[in-house]
């Protein structure tokens, strides 16, 4: 590694720095006295390395380019019907937390015993499998537990990743970022705003908070859900749902709900509660009112 | 030209010596996949570094719109994907190859162990390499945080809930990690914090001590 070279000659410096004046240019060494056909790292191998990355970086490139990173919804604490999930590298801890022996009172066997054996064994795998022996088929122990480690690796992240899809479809859920987006195409489309109303930006004004219907609003109890100031609460808020929403839809919407119920059928409720069809008429008038620009 | 200068620049610092000791060196036969096909596995540690080089640009790039505080940093994610010129493509690299390095890094794991490379005298390669491993399970986990949407918030909620159940020392490494009792603005801001400067420091200093071993002690032998 070292380019040393004796000389008997006086030393010279550059000027008055310390460093020593080169009377010899370095050569880059010959490898052809190396076993096998080594070559050099710079420039030989490296172009050709350098070729195939360039390849490799290209195939990224369209990959990153075809397939959006995914993005949610904004993050709601009060949320409370969110299907956490960990990155695809983390499902398999995540998964081993699941079974009976591995969470309740015996959860410290899944968060810590178990990892603590696995990544220890793994990082003292020097020392525990110390023979000369290399080859793997003739290291059976070293390998038969590397092996049965994969299978059980693939086979926990594959059934976490199943147990999520299914409840992601019992639930009827789609994932946020995949609804995310195609609201914003529609919105797109539509000439609306793509982007997630920011709260605490520009607030969005009650229009005519003394309307009777904000009586109506609260007799109905739709209060429970979007809040007394029509904020939201468990459900969406209803400030400027006019920008979205005509009149006619909210009807729509108070009669029949919407998202399977998520958003109850109301009407009936409402008239329970002493409200008339006309009441619920001029609630959805005055909803279908409520903008966000004047 | 560029001869003119570099030989200006190396009667003063004398530089040659010293950049020919880092970049000579012999690649033998056995790992050349140009000669044995099958030695393309010797090639995913070149990979993971690759990698780990576009993670570390994109995401210096992402920094300059990114605000890490929870008001702010879920539309600032927002705003870059959607509406800064090649935002999309510049945040689309940091993700996908967040999880291209971990697949990279478990593959030259697995070559190192299956071609017994981590048995002596490159033992302490082997721990270096292991500790390289959890601060890239750490930039992951504290990445993940960082776009603040439910998936991110959830995550790192559950996250919490298990380091919670280590005995004894859980509830104060929740408290550490959270900077607080809950998922909030202070975990935002000191997961960022982690992601962007204390693991990346650490990843670069046992990179370093990575590849210093790897050049004196060469690549292992073939089988
Ligand atoms: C049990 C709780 C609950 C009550 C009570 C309730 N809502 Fe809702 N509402 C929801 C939920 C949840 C949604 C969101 C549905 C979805 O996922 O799209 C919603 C959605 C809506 C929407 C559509 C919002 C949008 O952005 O598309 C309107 C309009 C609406 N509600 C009006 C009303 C009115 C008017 C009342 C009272 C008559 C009422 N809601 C009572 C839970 C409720
Ligand atoms: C960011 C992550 C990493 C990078 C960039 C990296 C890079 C490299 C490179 C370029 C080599 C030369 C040989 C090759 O390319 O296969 C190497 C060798 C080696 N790596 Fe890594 N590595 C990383 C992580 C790891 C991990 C997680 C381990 C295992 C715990 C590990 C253990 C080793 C060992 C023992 C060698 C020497 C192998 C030999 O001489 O044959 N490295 N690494």
């Amino acid at each position: 590694m070292a380019h040393g070279h004796s000389s008997k000659e006086k030393v010279v410096y550059v000027g008055d720095s310390r460093v020593k004046k080169r009377s010899y240019n370095p050569e880059q060494p010959d490898y052809t006295a190396y076993p096998g056909k080594s070559e050099a790292f710079i420039p030989n191998f490296l172009l050709k390395e350098w070729m195939v990355g360039v390849v490799a970086l290209v195939a990224f490139l369209v990959l990153t380019i075809s397939e959006p990173p995914p993005l949610g919804y904004p993050a709601n604490p009060n949320n409370t019907g969110f299907v956490p999930i960990p990155d695809w590298y983390f499902l398999f801890l995540y998964q081993l937390l699941k079974y009976p022996y591995a969470s309740g009172s015996y959860v410290v066997i899944g968060t810590v015993l178990i990892p603590a054996v696995m990544f220890g064994g793994l990082v003292m795998a020097p020392f525990l499998d110390s023979g000369k022996e290399r080859r793997f088929y003739k290291r059976p122990i070293a390998s038969s537990l590397m092996f049965v480690s994969l299978l059980a690796i693939i086979y926990l992240t594959k059934v976490a990743w199943n147990g999520y899809e299914h409840e992601l479809k019992e639930l009827n859920i789609i994932p946020e970022h995949i609804e995310r987006e195609e609201k914003a195409r529609e919105a797109a489309a539509a000439g609306k705003p793509t982007g997630q109303a920011k709260p605490g930006g520009k607030e969005v004004a009650i229009v005519d908070k003394d309307d009777p219907a904000m009586a109506s609003f609260k007799k109905a109890t739709c209060v429970a859900c979007h809040g007394a100031d029509l904020k939201g609460a468990s459900a969406p808020s209803l400030r400027g749902i006019g920008d979205t929403l005509s009149k006619d839809e909210i009807l729509k919407i108070i009669h029949e709900g919407k998202n399977d119920g998520k958003m109850p059928a109301m009407y009936d409720t409402a008239i329970g509660a002493g409200l008339t069809d006309q009441d619920i008429d001029h609630l959805a008038e005055w909803l279908a009112k409520q903008k966000a620009a004047q | 030209m560029f001869k003119g200068v570099y030989n200006w620049i190396d009667e003063r610092l004398d530089i040659t010596p010293m950049w020919r000791d880092v970049a000579d060196h012999e690649v033998p036969e056995h790992v050349n996949p140009a000669h044995h096909f099958s030695a393309f596995v010797y090639c995913f540690g070149g990979l993971t570094f690759f990698i780990t080089v576009i993670q570390i640009l994109s995401g210096m790039f992402l920094t300059m719109y990114y605000v890490p505080d929870i008001v702010n940093a879920y539309y600032s994610v927002e705003y870059l994907q959607t509406k800064v010129a090649f935002g999309q493509i510049v945040r689309g690299m940091h993700h996908w190859g967040a999880s291209l390095v971990i697949v990279m890094m478990f593959l030259h794991t697995l070559r190192v162990f299956f071609t017994g490379s981590y048995k002596a005298p490159r033992e302490m390669n082997w721990v270096v390499g292991m500790l390289i491993f959890f601060v890239m399970l750490g930039l992951g986990f504290t990445g993940y945080l960082l776009p603040w949407d439910n998936k991110a918030y959830f995550a790192t909620k559950v996250g919490m809930e298990i380091a919670d159940t280590v005995p004894y020392i859980g509830p104060y490494l929740k408290e550490l990690m959270q900077g607080g009792t809950i998922v909030g603005a202070q975990t935002l801001t000191r997961f960022f914090a982690i992601h962007v400067f204390f693991l990346p420091a650490g990843l670069l200093a046992l990179l370093g001590a990575h590849f210093f071993m790897i050049r004196r002690q060469g690549i292992s032998g073939p089988l």
